[in-house]
């Protein structure tokens, strides 16, 4: 069990601001991310695009601003879940929470700030029948542990990096690796379809342009998959794995089971302090939503300075709170 | 003002104008109908969750670009006449297009 003051869902730009403010009340943070890396979209999906609207920067590149957040909050010394899924949230008897993810990772925490942007980024999933059925027990939309693979049966389906890196990679763990791409060529990274195209023509990888996946197929487990080839033929492949790799695509996912006020996608606050309907659980930046809400990175900022002074009576309720400006003693006395 | 036509995931369709002097793209005016269409990205195409089909007008619009199709062609579904609704500017050449909405819905 991880103990915190507060449990930070979300680690793109205002969830590491979040920790800076939080800092500046003496009060430590705990952030946890769906994605494997801190940033949020910055890091995720324009990490290279410049961003022309965070006041004192006329010009900021997304990945660096998200590498500059993180500087500013080291002081505060953040610790962090990656690549984990937060599914639960329960309510303790003495008003904190502990939170569970999808890696059964617990932490107790005093308060929790959603600052979860756009929801999980998760992975985008073809529309086959039964797909459902073999998620885990075949179909895997990552490749966490290389080693999973060794000696099995792989289809791996898509045209993007990811699907040529693993493809690559797994060739050399494992029995068979099948590449399904439904154009003649890919997209990715050109060093890495050459490789792709050299392995196949080794014959140390398969590979099938022009098809489309079409069904899955298994008793219990998954043993095959079905492919439309390109002259409408069907194609049955023997798999121990099926890995679509098809992007990610965001989604509100577990939170709009947590008993909050949703409208549209986005979580309501009072704009007072950015609280939700549930005590002690606040919700800052994209996921939120007020009557004039407007999604920046600079309104993040500033909902995470104002939340954080209404949720310091929960981490210190004997304490009265006094204001400093970071000009009088620097960040270290705080 | 120009006339087109949207269906939606359930294969609703419905008739809109939107102007076509404010250098607006689809996405925008999808947004502004309130249709469930994420446009994470805010038009950069870069993550295709404003994913249309054209249905009918598609050769006034022109091709997919270099960009988009780098988006589209990694996605599950992909259509010969799939389009990211971000890189449509509003124009006369929508006039009478008919859009169908594949952006994944919430």
């Amino acid at each position: 069990m991880i103990h915190t003051d507060l449990c930070i869902i979300g680690a793109g730009p205002v969830g590491l601001f979040a920790v800076f403010e939080a800092g500046l009340l003496k009060m430590r943070c705990h952030l946890i991310d769906a994605l494997p890396q801190i940033g949020g979209q910055l890091s995720e999906i324009y990490p290279q695009k410049p961003i022309y609207d965070i006041p004192g920067y006329p010009e900021v590149k997304a990945q660096d601003l998200v590498d500059n957040l993180m500087e500013q909050a080291k002081p505060f010394k953040p610790t962090f879940t990656l690549g984990e899924r937060v599914d639960h949230l329960d309510k303790q008897a003495d008003g904190s929470f502990i939170v569970t993810t999808s890696d059964k990772t617990h932490v107790h925490a005093q308060v929790i700030i959603i600052a979860g942007g756009l929801g999980c980024f998760e992975p985008r999933k073809p529309a086959l029948e039964n797909l459902e059925n073999f998620e885990g027990k075949g179909i895997t939309y990552m490749v966490k542990d290389p080693e999973t693979f060794r000696d099995k049966k792989v289809v791996i389906a898509g045209g993007g990096d990811s699907a040529l890196d693993w493809a690559i990679y797994l060739s050399k763990v494992s029995e068979r690796v099948t590449l399904v791409h439904r154009n003649e060529t890919f997209r990715g990274a050109p060093d890495s379809a050459a490789k792709v195209f050299d392995l196949a023509n080794q014959g140390k990888i398969d590979l099938i342009l022009s098809a489309n996946l079409k069904g899955v197929n298994g008793n219990g487990k998954l043993n095959s998959v079905t492919l439309e080839g390109k002259t409408k033929e069907e194609i049955k492949l023997e798999a121990d794995y099926l890995i679509p790799l098809f992007g990610l695509s965001p989604k509100l996912g577990p939170i709009a089971d947590w008993g909050l006020s949703i409208d549209k996608n986005a979580i309501e606050v009072d704009t007072r302090d950015y609280s939700t309907g549930v005590e002690r659980i606040y919700a800052i930046g994209d996921i939120n939503t007020y009557p004039g809400k407007l999604k920046l990175i600079l309104c993040g900022f500033h909902e995470a300075a104002i939340m954080m002074h209404s949720a310091f009576k929960y981490v210190y309720p004997d304490q009265k709170l006094s204001f400093k400006y970071t000009t009088v003693n620097g960040v270290n006395a705080f | 003002m120009i006339n087109f036509t949207v269906e939606d995931q359930e294969g609703n369709r419905q008739e809109h104008e939107a102007p076509e002097d404010m250098g607006l793209s689809l996405m925008e005016i999808l947004k502004a109908y309130e249709y469930p269409i994420l446009a994470t990205c805010g038009g950069m195409a870069l993550c295709a969750t404003c994913h249309v089909e054209i249905l009918e007008g598609k050769d006034g619009l022109g091709d997919a670009t270099d960009v988009e199709l780098d988006q589209l062609e990694n996605l599950p579904e992909f259509y010969p006449t799939s389009r990211l609704a971000c890189q449509i500017r509003i124009g006369e050449n929508l006039e009478g297009a008919v859009i169908k909405l594949r952006g994944e819905d919430q």
